[in-house]
């Protein structure tokens, strides 16, 4: 009886997935030689200017280089204002699961204010034995924790809530998510220096942004993880993303995570501010709507392939993506490229964090025929990230936020990667 | 004191402060305290149940002129939208499943949040501008639009947190799984 080939005894699903082993030593050799043998030799090497020329001077502060300039937030405002809206994270240009701090994404009520960090205050009331005042350069005095999180908005992926799938790519559809080390100091330290009074079940957390964003949390959440973060990614805070402190709320949906922090104060029941009435609520078909939906539920997304980002003829990819929860850690992501038939098991990049981001990474021997690619996540709490008519049986589809359904990417004959409902 | 006794009162003292939870708690203690009456400027969140609303108040009509001065350009006469938010109407469109119409009247639970948001937040470019009175004037006057209080109400901080909004039981508290 014939061997079988390495790559035979390498798949792990349908349609082409193969076990990420096929990278290593050994496994690419044995795949890659019939490759190889068609590929047209490579042009005599160049000695290019800057092989010969003395480059560029320092400077204070780098910048990616100017042929990456298309790796750029998109972004869309309110009629009649300039800042207020959001901006999109391009998830298809990037790699790791690490945010650029100028890619984060934004998403602002009232532009971006410019504040004088020297002037700026922290304040702490409401339900407190003492109510106190701090300064910026009071808060870097204190012991500081770091942590890797994301931050998503509660509205990602809310195109795919639409009746037809739209012509639109990761950034515009899964965009309202970056991830970040953050470094601060523990909300609860704060309280405690306050004294917090035993009546005080919930926290109110505000703005110093013209909109005076403002929100409602669990006392617990507030004495469990919740960070005044004065880092970004190892410098200040951007602008954009709440300098010169931002509350933290791992897990929780962006909008809580309120930037550019002026006052907490400790209550007996939720403010009820519009952002946590009015929006941030999930409308469901009976007309009752769905409120203090505070963690974003497991999701995951497939980054590359994706629309945009056209496969160049059969041969082995890699098909990587990004997967998280705010309910803890990713247990395991799949991936299909049947439409849902078969599934394999991705590797995870390390590290594996709670409510972080997580890289995941299959080998995909593409044939050149059509493939829907998609993958599903498993937390550790043991939920699984649902299919679009899953999460539309349960909650209809006009609830606009916390919108995590599994992604489908078809891939064309021509290499073309568009979005579509399988 | 001997130095021997003083040194054994010292460790017994340090490990009194390492047993007590007071000392888990320790932190540089740098925030300073603040009056009441220092802090009122910042302090300008309403509860639902009306905690935090001003002293003043406003009438229907006296909205309707804030509004039209104010409001008007971007929610539209009589605060029927565009280019920004409706705030009028919809009331009933929030079951089945076409497009839902959300707006103060249709879809927002407390009539205090109204308060609470044109104040610190509104007119969009010149937020926390105006007065308690017409704040007070604006929310009168869109809630009479939306049928909530008749034409001859005022709106102060007894009135407003007595308004029921029609959709107050509109929600039910997320619990996961369900």
């Amino acid at each position: 009886m014939k061997e079988k080939s390495r790559s035979e005894t390498e798949h792990v699903a349908g349609n082409g997935l193969l076990h990420r082993r096929v990278f290593l030593a050994g496994g690419a050799a044995a795949m890659g030689a019939g490759v190889m043998a068609d590929q047209a030799a490579a042009a005599p090497l160049a000695v290019e200017s800057w092989m010969k020329i003395p480059g560029a001077p320092f400077n204070g502060y780098g910048q990616p280089s100017k042929y990456e300039e298309k790796v750029a937030r998109t972004w869309a405002s309110a009629p009649g204002t300039g800042g207020t809206g959001s901006s999109r994270t391009p998830h298809h240009l990037l790699n790791g699961m690490i945010t650029p701090s100028g890619l984060h994404y934004e998403r602002s009520h009232s532009g971006i204010p410019d504040i004088n960090p020297d002037t700026h205050r922290l304040l702490i009331h409401g339900l407190v034995k003492r109510p106190l005042v701090f300064t910026l350069d009071d808060l870097g005095r204190y012991p500081m924790e770091s942590r890797i999180a994301f931050v998503e908005c509660a509205g990602n992926s809310g195109a795919l809530f639409a009746k037809q799938p739209a012509p639109a790519n990761v950034q515009a559809i899964h965009g309202l998510l970056s991830c970040s080390e953050w470094t601060g100091v523990k909300l609860s330290v704060l309280l405690q220096e306050a004294g917090i009074d035993p009546a005080a079940k919930w926290v109110l957390a505000e703005g110093a942004d013209a909109s005076g964003m403002s929100r409602s949390f669990p006392i617990e959440k507030a004495l469990d993880d919740a960070l005044i973060c004065l880092y970004q990614n190892g410098e200040r805070v951007r602008p954009a993303n709440g300098y010169p402190v931002r509350l933290l709320l791992p897990g929780f949906e962006g909008n809580m995570n309120v930037k550019w922090l002026r006052r907490i104060k400790l209550t007996a029941g939720p403010t009820m501010t519009k952002d946590e009435t009015s929006k941030y609520t999930i409308l469901l078909p009976s007309g009752k709507a769905l409120q203090f939906v505070f963690p974003l539920e497991g999701k995951s997304i497939i980054t590359h392939p994706s629309p945009g980002l056209t496969v160049r003829g059969p041969g082995l990819y890699e098909i990587s993506g990004l997967a998280w929860s705010g309910y803890g850690k990713i247990a395991k992501v799949e991936v299909s490229a049947d439409g849902g038939k078969s599934w394999g098991l991705a590797a995870l990049q390390e590290p594996v964090l709670s409510k972080a981001v997580t890289r995941f990474r299959m080998a995909w021997q593409w044939d050149g025929g059509p493939a829907v690619l998609q993958s599903r996540s498993t937390d550790e709490t043991g939920y699984v990230q649902p299919s679009r008519t899953q999460l539309i049986e349960l909650r209809g589809d006009r609830g606009n936020y916390h919108n995590n359904m599994i992604q489908a990417w078809a891939v064309a004959g021509n290499g073309e990667v568009k979005n579509v409902y399988a | 004191m001997s130095m021997r006794k003083f040194l054994v009162a010292a460790a017994s003292a340090a490990l009194l402060a390492l047993a007590s939870p007071a000392f888990a708690q320790q932190s540089p203690n740098l925030g300073k305290p603040i009056s009441p009456e220092d802090l009122a400027s910042w302090d300008i969140s309403i509860g639902p149940d009306g905690a935090g609303l001003p002293p003043g108040s406003g009438t229907v009509k006296q909205g309707e002129a804030v509004f039209s001065a104010k409001c008007q350009a971007c929610h539209g006469e009589k605060g029927a939208g565009t280019p920004n938010d409706r705030l009028v109407g919809g009331q009933g469109s929030l079951p089945g499943d076409k497009p839902p119409v959300k707006t103060i009247g249709s879809y927002w639970p407390y009539a205090t949040t109204l308060f609470d948001y044109i104040r610190r937040a509104m007119p969009f470019n010149e937020s926390k501008s105006l007065t308690n009175d017409e704040a007070y004037g604006v929310v009168a006057y869109l809630l009479n639009l939306n049928g909530i209080i008749p034409e001859d109400e005022t709106m102060n901080a007894q009135s407003l947190p007595k308004v029921t909004m029609p959709n107050r039981e509109g929600f039910v508290v997320f619990t996961r799984g369900k």
